[in-house]
């Protein structure tokens, strides 16, 4: 089970300023062909995906994706109605709303050499990153966090030469307890 | 240069030297261009009778590898009995017929092939469903669409794999934009070959996706009752619309017990039914302050069977009403409140009604742009009501005050309640001035137009037929000057505008209706694009008769470059057969009328004619407009009224100067 991400092609309809990112949680019924009818969904009506992760949750048949993109208002909603009109979706959250708990997980591999290596390995500490793969050429790092947290890390890296990046995209889910 | 030249030249670049084609609104321009090249330059320009071509259908590949943990079944629960004698097993074929004869399907519209014959082996010995075999599977999807628009059951369709399934897509697609409840079966190569490129494989979940309500592969037999209650289910409830359903021929083949569920619960879909009482309070608080109410009604009403509540409605508020093209037959247009249709090609006072409204009451509409023109401009002015059964379907086009989201009818009954009788007496003047100063009308002498034949046919009928139309300007001649009086009587195709739609959907009429004379009318275009159906029709000896509106243009795309292109006719004049000749060819009994005096007589010859189909050739005008005419994406201001003049100012049916007089209500 690998979660993916897309970034999708949909045309944008509003000036880009207006848009405000929203981060949507999905559930929807793990069958055949889900993923194509919610993605599919968007690139026929033109909305934006930022990114798109799927995965399982605790009931089997369920499956949860969280979907970041961009939209002003009234897109918005139409956005969260179209979700909903899908026979296949269970619940749709936009969860801009509430308080919510985000991570997105990224491998980074970077040049290092012996000289470079102390460095990258402090800033790998600063950040609470994991060393998973080492050569005398490379450093691969595991970073988990919020986008801004990753961003941040690859960022930092950037000088030392970065050879490749993967990146999850972001899971969410709405915190218990809501701050008003 | 132009999107429509670079499109051309690179055609040229490519060594194109002929194009088949057929022109529309949305390809007007590089028609456009054609003209300018046609003549001896590379590019030649071949019409074809029906725009199927020797490319090949791209199955898009089996997208369906991207999702993921689809290897999981959701497999039925089935209560195993625990009798000693085993319980019956038997075949997905067997399952099918009679989960089709548990959800009462009379009818059946479909074709044979090899994916589908082990079905087809099981209904030869079926007496409770008859099975209509079209000529094509097109034809299928559009009788399937009039059976169930004409008496407001579920359309049936069954097709086998491949090409039988893609000739389905028209007609699905044509149902989605309409919210018409249809189910099409299709046969499937067996489960082990998909994605192989198998013989007659095509993906056709994948490709009617977007333009179904919902779609199922049936991977096991296990889940096959299940599916087809859902199936029923969800085309039939909430918005109504097409409901696809692939059958691999080895799950057809495989046993199991048949035990049709009871009842259906889907945690994923709750249609709204009975709409949130503040809001309904809230909409009657607006309406009770309306001076110059407008209710705009759309096909909802009628898919609803909320027409009396409707008219209980306009009745009591003394509302006038304007209708969209689907809205046809929910209010009857001789009542003094009717505005008849709006939109595009709606009459002038509808519109412009509209236009001055201070509460709009939208019921069952849906905001379509052939509806609202330029959307700032539409009723800017008023507050909006919309009550929808899809919450989609709210606020997507234009935003509106007060959403209701339920059935048509319980939001209705609730409503009345707590509206009062309104003064609406100086408003319904005022429209009353502009149906006297612009009404609908045509020219009257001794050359036939189209204008005549429909409303002579409105005057004959009295209103009581079945009227299917075609696309084009037939299509709005007919909205306008027909005297439509009751729901489900006005059938045609509006969202995908769909040329062919008028033939097979009145077939599928005449399989579910015989209380009203059944009449088909089409332009010379659109006749040639389903007229295979006439076997079928003859076949079955069908009671329908068959208007051919002979103008020898695709009349309406010659319409729009008359006013908008110059007049540059390109691809838009074409030679038909002689239509009287086709009818007998198919031994279906057939005249020509040419004149306003043989075509009065042709109608009442059809009308009284009552064992089987009659097909009736008007040779009418060739370059007569519809009017008025708001063009694409404008408002009222920019309106073409008819340039016919009107003298003195009295509502019509009536002649003034060789003028037809034409107003609603
Ligand atoms: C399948 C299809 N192809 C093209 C069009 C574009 N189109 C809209 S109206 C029209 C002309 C129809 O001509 P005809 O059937 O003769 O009717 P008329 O307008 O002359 O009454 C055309 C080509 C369409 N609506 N449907
Ligand atoms: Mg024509």
């Amino acid at each position: 089970m690998t979660p993916t991400t897309t970034s999708a092609g949909g045309a944008v309809k509003v000036a880009d300023e207006q848009l405000k990112q929203h981060t949507v949680s999905l559930l929807v019924e793990n069958r055949f062909g889900t993923l194509n009818r919610i993605a599919g969904m968007f690139s026929a009506k033109g909305y934006n995906i930022d990114s798109l992760t799927v995965g399982p949750t605790e009931d089997p048949d369920v499956s949860r994706m969280t979907i970041v993109t961009r939209a002003d208002d009234q897109i918005m909603e139409q956005i969260t109605k179209q979700l909903n009109k899908l026979i296949d979706v269970v619940k749709v959250i936009d969860l801009t709303f509430e308080s919510f708990v985000e991570r997105e997980l990224a491998l980074v591999k970077v040049s290092s050499t012996t000289t470079t290596r102390p460095e990258v390995l402090q800033i790998a500490e600063i950040f609470r990153a994991k060393v998973v793969d080492v050569s005398p050429r490379t450093l691969t790092l595991e970073a988990t966090g919020s986008q801004q947290k990753v961003d941040a890390i690859v960022n930092m890296l950037k000088p030392f030469g970065i050879k490749e990046v993967a990146r999850t995209g972001r899971v969410a889910m709405k915190r218990e307890y809501q701050v008003e | 240069m132009s999107g429509a030249e670079i499109f051309i030249r690179s055609l040229e670049a490519e060594g194109v030297d002929v194009l088949f084609g057929y022109p529309g609104a949305a390809t007007i321009a590089i028609y456009d261009v054609l003209y300018g090249i046609a003549a001896g330059k590379n590019v030649v320009i071949e019409k074809e009778e029906s725009e199927s071509t020797d490319e090949q259908i791209q199955t898009a590949g089996q997208v369906n590898s991207l999702s993921w943990n689809n290897t999981r079944n959701n497999t039925m629960t089935t209560t195993k009995a625990h009798d000693k004698q085993p319980p019956k097993q038997i075949s997905g074929a067997e399952i099918f017929v009679r989960s089709l004869t548990e959800e009462k399907v009379e009818v059946l519209f479909g074709y044979p092939g090899g994916a589908t014959i082990g079905i087809y082996d099981v209904l030869h010995d079926i007496t409770n469903i008859k099975h209509i075999l079209t000529r094509h599977e097109q034809g299928a999807t559009h009788a399937a669409e009039g059976y169930a628009k004409a008496t407001g059951k579920p359309g049936v369709v069954l097709v086998t794999s491949g090409p039988g399934a893609t000739n389905t897509v028209t007609g699905i697609a044509d149902a989605y934009m309409d919210s018409i409840p249809i189910v099409v079966f299709t046969g499937q190569v067996a489960t082990k070959l998909i994605g192989n490129d198998a013989f007659q494989e095509a993906d056709i979940v994948g490709i009617t996706r977007p333009i179904t309500k919902h779609n199922f592969l049936v991977k096991d037999v296990r889940d096959l009752a299940r599916t087809i209650k859902e199936a029923f289910y969800i085309a039939t409830s909430g918005r109504p619309g097409p409901v696809l359903v692939d059958l691999p021929k080895d799950v057809m083949a495989q046993k199991t017990v048949f035990e049709y569920p009871k009842t259906i619960s889907m945690r994923s879909y709750n249609p709204t039914v009975e709409g949130n009482i503040k809001q309904i309070k809230k909409a009657a608080d607006v309406i009770n302050t309306a001076r110059r109410p407008v209710l705009y009604v759309g096909g909802g009403v009628i898919s609803s069977n909320a027409a009396h509540e409707l008219r209980a409605l306009a009745d009591k508020l003394q509302c006038p009403v304007t209708t969209t093209l689907h809205g046809l037959g929910s209010y009857p247009e001789q009542n003094k409140l009717s505005l008849g249709m709006l939109g595009m090609h709606g009459t002038w006072y509808s519109n412009y009604a509209v236009h001055y409204c201070d509460v709009l009451i939208a019921v069952g509409a849906r905001f379509d742009d052939r509806v609202t023109g330029k959307v700032d401009a539409f009723a800017a002015e008023a507050k909006k009501i919309h009550i929808d059964i899809d919450p989609s379907a709210i606020s997507k086009n234009v935003p509106v005050d007060v959403p209701i989201v339920g059935d048509i009818k319980h939001v209705l009954r609730h409503l009345l309640q707590y509206v009062k009788p309104l003064d609406t007496l100086d408003w319904i003047k005022t429209i009353d001035q502009w149906k006297l100063e612009h009404p609908l009308r045509y020219r009257h002498d001794d050359k036939l137009r189209a204008q005549h034949v429909i409303h002579k046919l409105g005057e004959m009928t009295k209103g009581d037929a079945i009227v299917v139309t075609d696309v084009g300007q037939q299509q709005m001649w007919t909205a306008q000057f027909f005297r439509w009086q009751h729901p489900r009587t006005h059938l045609t195709s509006g969202g995908l505008g769909t040329m062919g739609f008028s033939l097979p959907a009145s077939m599928g009429v005449a399989f579910g209706r015989s209380d009203l004379p059944i009449i088909s009318i089409s332009g010379d275009g659109g006749i040639q694009m389903n007229s295979q159906e006439l076997a079928t029709i003859s076949q079955h000896n069908l009671p329908i008769k068959i208007f051919i509106l002979n103008n020898g243009f695709l009349g309406m795309v010659r319409q729009w470059q008359e006013l908008f292109w110059r007049k540059r006719y390109s691809h838009t004049e074409m030679k038909s057969p002689d239509f009287v000749k086709l009818a007998d060819a198919y031994g279906i009994p057939a005249l020509r009328a040419s004149t306003p005096a043989e075509a009065e007589a042709a109608i009442q010859t059809a009308l009284d004619h009552n064992s089987g189909p009659i097909l009736v050739e008007f040779v009418v005008e060739k370059e007569e407009n519809v009017y008025p005419m708001i063009p694409a994406a404008q408002t009222v201001n920019e309106m073409l009224d008819n340039p016919e003049p009107i003298s003195e100012t009295s509502k019509g049916p009536h002649v003034q100067q060789n003028i037809i007089i034409h107003t609603k209500g």
